[in-house]
């Protein structure tokens, strides 16, 4: 169902109040439903207490566009950075409905309550004293916030230990998304950065494929604490716990799935004003056949019906206190991995 | 398309790359930086030149020319050419000797070392017994006398370098028969000269450094004449005919004294002390040239009185009544005089005097009268004044070059018309395939014109800006205006002029139209200058106007250097390139970018504020676009409170270079040696080096913002004829890209021809592209409808160019330091990209679009991108596909000056400079290479040593 209706901008009212309206508007007085908006950057993002319904508000432009999901039946993953990007998952999602019972919830923290900041990646394949880190940079105002510098590391090579030169954090700044992810500290030694490796790279080279890459930031490091490695459930898990590679795993496909990833997203980013009027995205030349307005369209067929009351809880974009890590476990073969999977979400 | 999606793949495309491109530095440019040693060998009639890190150089005619370098970079101390032969030795600062050869290979002379040498004493002498200060090459061409500070003279044979050691003549052996009062005052002296008696092979000169003069008899092993010099010895002189040798002394003096049998211990003929009677500064080489009307030439270096010009650098020649001290700007490393050679002649008649001073080559013509200068057709001192940017231009129409010449051989009339007197080998290499001119700016506001299309690069034209404004130093006041009884007569020589008058009138951009002989300069304090080539001299106004790039910005001060004072009235020009309209900036900020279109008659120029676009037909401004950031204070400020510039970093190192030499001479003590100036020189730099380690090595990951400092700076500019609004109709435009990674598009309606004057220019703002990795837009390129890069203005009105395909539809590349990246047009969607940075961590200093030829077929060229990284990586990459092709390593990354230097040409050609003074040319190209190809024969009849005068010319003469 396909609702329009006004609001005053600058008394929104309170989140409770609206919730009622839309149950009102769309006559689903006993339906529990998840509310969600597409904010500037073309990410989904819920509405459920008054702060990020009054953000949501003030940043209509001048149309906010809201999307309504029966709670029983919301695709949660949905929510969350480059979700308007990655049409076809939650196209997928939202098309076939029944993929959705085969997925197995496991709702820690009301993950879609909140914006990726980080998420550890590749865990399956690296060796267990290394861990991918990436940093969603894209959405959020905060700086990424960390310097490296010049060090060496002890290798174990063919010839025995060799002290080879290397990369290392040297300084998280406070309050930097490095810093409230939890998962870079100082003196980790950054091995790869978007796959590539940093080994014979010059400090200003790595510098400058940081900086290159800033968008869309996948840094490898041998964090210097290693006690608290992810201990994975496997049987070589035990075997290889302690070993020290002289190199990393061969594991550019996937690396390069990741960067084809985000090669498609920094793609769109381009901005072209013409004859001095409204900034819009520069399209790419090759025609996309799914536009983002269809896509709004089949979303508000499948809006929810049912009536329900959605918990709200004290939440803020990109709160993070402290680094509770949790780990998602992909279950289902048949479900197409998304870039999540197996996700760290930091709170 | 497929295909172009996977590189390297496909062999097809793999062996057409290899007819493509092939990497080669094929020459150096220019004056050798620190030189060190000087050689010359009047039988091959060519010169050597050695330098501080161990390369040595040979030059003969124009075009034959040579490199070497000793493996160990030390400084070359000595260069002696083993008389008759292809061959010399030279000597380097840690006592080794090594033997060089000129040898045929292929066609072409090479050179070559052949061993090396360390001399070694007796076990247990201390290391400065065979410490060698002078070296003899005996004219028998098999043995080196070597002479050390013990005093001892050692002999080694050639070209084995085996010691003979029964022939060492001692220092014991030759104070035998000294007296006795005179040996105990001077013992332990180190030989300071070694010379063979020009008529008497069996005798040679031994000069100790405390005076002692020795004529020793090689055969009979004894020494025949003793002189006892009261003066620390600092050379010695043969006469020609060996019945009078000179020697010159610390004290500035020089004595002659007579060889003759009945007195076995002379006293000198003459003593003088040329320009006494103060103390003065030593003689350190002389020259004694007799010729036919008896009066001779007295050529000696330095004497200058210690209190009042001691600093001075100079070498007197005196003949007869003429005395000129010829003073240099620059050090003096050491200098000869060209004389005739045939045994039989009579006199030395000596024709010309060559010194090689630290920063520059000067030749003087001693037939002439007034001893004028020699115009070098090579070692040009390129950094006469600091280089502050350079342009290329291939392929210039004849009468352009023909123009260039004429205007550029009036300035050149002062200089001596006798030909280059070094003229030994023949230049083998083909003819250059076209006319390239190399156009570099400097920071006293010349612009010097370059003949770059062979291995010799020639000044051929000299364009000064300064007469255009008023500076403080008066370009009237002359400082070689000395009064007819100044003494002494010093005579300033030579170009290197390290000093500009005012750096607000250095060049930062050049652009040169070949086709309509338009001239765009542009310079530090926003002034830019649009000339045309004028035949004549000529006295007219200079159009002004000024162009507020802040136009409505308020509240902002610019704290940096004031702008230009122009000269009011008309100004007197030279025939050459004539300014005819002056733009200046305000704020008086560096121009950062320049184009010019001759066809439609705008110059566009950016600063770090803004661009603007000036129509020089109608004399009139048409816009002005301000790129600053509101939030870019700093880039308001001027300069004082910038981020250093390449460009100004470039300048500086350049100046520390300077710097520190001329503090190492000040710390030259006064007997200090050179090899003492370059331990302080050693120790200077790695004191810096340390300091510079020491700092803390840290950067900070951030990703760029809007917010970023110098956001506006505007790094490129670019005409283009293509579509910008919608696709039915073409129209001109303007592309500025700035440091921000933003790109603007202006449309151009630029009237008809009949109704230029008539009608104004407008623009209007078309396009605006934000690039959201934000990085500095270096290049930007429109292709056409068969993606070949637009061809440049008035190329195709002289049929030289197809003109562009505007059916098919145009595309707009970009690239900024860290991607490339292709948008369609006219609407801009993103088509293609290659991301460089965040694969490599490499960034884009410098690309050009190179033509490339196969040098298989001569119908297949194509055109790429040329890219120039900041690590000193040369990447090929592919139109329009954006493929890299290739990669070399070209330039150490760490010589950020090399790198910011770097200039390609249209055929795959470039120029970087590895010293203040020297350009290394390189090519990627397979089909244009420009490289010396010489040959230098050995004479085939040894029995007659001194026939071959002209070796080079006879076989030239004997080959056709």
């Amino acid at each position: 169902e396909f609702r329009r209706f006004s609001l005053e901008r600058s008394k929104p009212g309170k989140f409770e109040e609206f919730y009622g309206l839309l149950q009102h508007v769309h006559k689903i007085p006993n339906v529990d439903v998840l509310v969600g908006y597409t904010d500037v950057h073309g990410d989904l993002l819920p509405i459920n207490n008054d702060d990020n319904y009054h953000k949501a508000v003030s940043t209509a432009n001048p149309l906010l566009r809201i999307f309504i999901q029966r709670k029983e039946d919301a695709d949660y993953s949905a929510f969350g950075t480059d979700t308007m990007t990655r049409k076809k998952n939650v196209l997928s999602n939202v098309l076939r409905p029944d993929n959705h019972k085969k997925k197995p919830h496991i709702v820690i923290s009301m993950p879609q309550d909140f914006r990726p900041v980080s998420s550890i990646i590749d865990v399956d394949i690296l060796p267990e004293t290394h861990r991918r880190v990436r940093l969603y940079k894209y959405g959020t105002d905060k700086p990424l916030g960390f310097y490296i510098r010049d060090g060496s590391s002890v290798r174990v090579t063919p010839h025995g230990l060799e002290k080879v030169p290397g990369i290392f954090i040297s300084r998280l700044v406070p309050g930097g998304l490095a810093q409230s992810t939890g998962l870079l500290a100082v003196n980790d030694e950054v091995l790869e950065v978007n796959g590539i490796e940093v080994s014979g790279k010059s400090l200003d080279q790595v510098t400058d494929m940081m900086i290159a890459n800033s968008r869309n930031l996948i840094i490898t490091v041998r964090p210097a604490n290693q006690r608290n490695n992810v201990v994975r459930n496997s049987r070589t898990s035990g075997s290889s716990g302690q070993s020290t590679e002289s190199s990393l795993p061969s594991s550019t496909p996937n690396i390069l799935a990741n960067l084809l990833h985000g090669e498609e997203e920094s793609d769109e980013e381009d901005i072209i004003i013409e004859d001095s009027g409204e900034p819009q995205q520069i399209p790419k030349a090759v025609p996309i056949t799914e536009s983002l307005e269809s896509l709004t369209q089949i979303e508000l067929l499948h809006e929810s019906t049912q009536n329900g009351f959605l918990p709200s809880s004290e939440m803020n974009l990109n709160h993070s206190a402290g680094s509770i890590s949790m780990e998602f476990e992909v279950q289902d073969p048949e479900q197409k991995p998304l870039e999540e999977d197996g996700t760290i979400i930091t709170l | 398309m497929r295909r172009f999606l996977r590189p390297g793949h496909d062999p097809v495309r793999e062996r057409l790359k290899r007819d493509l491109f092939q990497f080669n530095k094929t020459v150096e440019h220019g004056f050798p930086h620190q030189p060190s040693a000087l050689g010359y060998s009047p039988f091959l009639r060519l010169m050597a030149i050695g330098t501080r890190s161990g390369a040595i150089k040979l030059y003969g005619a124009p075009g034959v020319e040579f490199m070497g370098l000793h493996e160990e970079n030390n400084t070359v101390m000595q260069i002696h050419f083993i008389p008759d032969q292809c061959q010399l030795v030279t000597l380097l600062d840690d006592n080794s000797l090594h033997l060089w050869s000129l040898k045929q290979h292929s066609g072409a002379s090479e050179l070559r070392e052949e061993h090396r040498f360390t001399l070694k004493g007796p076990p247990g002498s201390p290391p400065s017994a065979t410490q060698i200060t002078a070296v003899l090459a005996h004219s028998s061409r098999e043995v080196l006398y070597l002479g050390t500070e013990s005093g001892n003279i050692f002999v080694v044979e050639l070209p084995s370098f085996k010691a003979l050691e029964d022939r060492t003549i001692t220092s014991e052996a030759v104070l035998q028969r000294v007296p006795e009062d005179y040996c105990n005052r001077r013992s332990c002296e180190l030989v300071e000269a070694l010379r063979e008696h020009p008529k008497n092979p069996d005798q040679i000169l031994i000069g100790y450094s405390r005076g002692l003069i020795v004529l020793w008899d090689l055969q009979n092993n004894k020494a025949t004449h003793h002189f006892l010099g009261s003066q620390q010895l600092e050379n010695l002189y043969w006469q020609r005919d060996g019945s009078k040798f000179i020697s010159c002394h610390y004290d500035g003096s020089y004595t002659q004294w007579p060889v003759s049998s009945d007195n076995r211990q002379p006293e000198p003929l003459e003593n003088l002390v040329p320009y006494g009677p103060f103390p003065c500064k030593a003689i350190s080489k002389i020259y004694w040239q007799t010729t036919k009307n008896g009066l001779p030439y007295i050529i000696f270096q330095g004497g200058m009185p210690r209190a009042s010009y001691g600093d001075r650098h100079s070498i007197s020649v005196v003949h007869g009544s003429q005395q000129t001290a010829f003073d240099f700007t620059s050090r003096v490393i050491d200098f000869f005089i060209i004389f005739s050679s045939e045994p039989a002649a009579e006199f030395d008649d000596p024709s010309a005097m060559v010194v090689l001073a630290e920063e520059e080559l000067v030749v003087i013509d001693l037939k002439t009268a007034g001893w004028p200068a020699v115009h070098p057709p090579y070692l040009a001192s390129l950094h006469c004044s600091a280089i502050t940017c350079s342009h290329h231009v291939s392929n210039i129409p004849l009468k352009l070059w023909e123009r260039i010449i004429s205007a550029g051989s009036k300035q050149n009339i002062h200089y001596s018309a006798m030909p280059w007197p070094i003229d030994g080998g023949t230049n083998i290499a083909p003819d250059p395939p076209q006319r390239d001119l190399l156009l570099t700016g400097h920071e006293d506001g010349t612009v010097r014109f370059w003949d770059a299309s062979g291995v010799c690069l020639h000044l051929l034209y000299k364009l000064s800006t300064v007469r255009v404004f008023l500076t403080d130093a008066d370009p009237n006041d002359n400082m070689n205006t000395l009064g007819e009884d100044e003494w002494p007569p010093l005579r300033k020589v030579g170009t290197f002029d390290p000093y500009s008058d005012d750096p607000r009138l250095g060049i930062q951009k050049i652009y040169l139209c070949k086709y309509s002989g338009y001239l765009a300069v542009a310079g530090t304090a926003g002034q830019v200058l649009v000339m045309e080539l004028n035949d004549e001299d000529a006295e007219h106004v200079v159009d002004h106007a000024e162009a507020d790039l802040l136009q409505d910005q308020e509240g902002y001060r610019w704290k940096g250097h004031e702008k230009l004072r122009t000269r009011d009235g008309p100004v007197r020009f030279e025939a050459g390139f004539q300014p005819f309209v002056l733009v200046q900036c305000q704020p008086p900020a560096v121009v950062t970018s320049l184009a010019l279109h001759s066809e439609w008659k705008l110059v566009a120029f950016g600063t770090s504020h803004g661009f603007g676009l000036f129509d020089h037909q109608q004399k009139r401004l048409v816009f002005v676009k301000c790129t600053l950031h509101p939030s870019d204070q700093l880039a308001l400020e001027g300069p004082l409170s910038r981020v250093k510039s390449l460009k100004k970093s470039l300048r500086q190192s350049f100046r520390r270079i300077r710097r520190s030499r001329v503090s190492s001479r000040k710390r030259r003590g006064v007997s200090g040696s050179a090899s003492e100036v370059q331990e302080a020189n050693a120790k200077f730099d790695q004191d810096a080096l340390q300091e510079m380690e020491l700092a803390p090595v840290q950067r900070k990951i951030e990703a760029r913002s809007a917010e970023d400092s110098f956001t506006g700076f505007v790094r490129t500019l670019y005409f283009a004829d293509t579509f910008l609004r919608d696709s039915s109709r073409h129209c001109p435009s303007l592309w500025a890209g700035t440091n921000g990674g933003t790109v603007y598009a202006f449309c151009l309606r630029v009237p008809p021809a009949e109704r230029r004057m008539d009608e104004p220019v407008r623009a209007e703002q078309a396009k605006e592209i934000q690039l959201m990795h934000r990085a500095p837009v270096v290049g930007i390129l429109v292709l056409d409808g068969r993606s070949t890069p637009l061809p440049e203005p008035l190329e195709v009105a002289h049929d030289l160019s197809k003109s562009p395909d505007m059916q098919g539809s145009h595309q707009l590349l970009v690239v900024s330091e860290e991607q490339f990246k292709v948008f369609t047009l006219p609407k801009v969607s993103s088509k293609l990209k290659l991301k460089l940075t965040a694969l490599e961590g490499c960034r884009v200093r410098k690309v050009t679009v190179a033509n490339f030829g196969s040098c298989k077929t001569d119908d297949y060229s194509e055109n790429d991108l040329a890219v120039l990284t900041n690590l000193g990586d040369i990447q090929i990459i592919s139109l329009p596909f954006l493929k890299l092709q290739i990669r070399y390593p070209c330039i150490r990354k760490e010589d950020v000056s090399g790198i910011a230097s770097c200039v390609f040409t249209k055929y795959g050609q470039g120029f970087y400079l590895i010293s203040p003074s020297e350009f290394e040319r390189f090519s990627l190209s397979t089909k244009w290479l420009v490289e010396p190809r010489c040959i230098v024969d050995t004479p085939e009849v040894t029995s007659n040593n001194h026939v071959h005068n002209k070796p080079g010319k006879e076989n030239a003469a004997r080959k056709s």
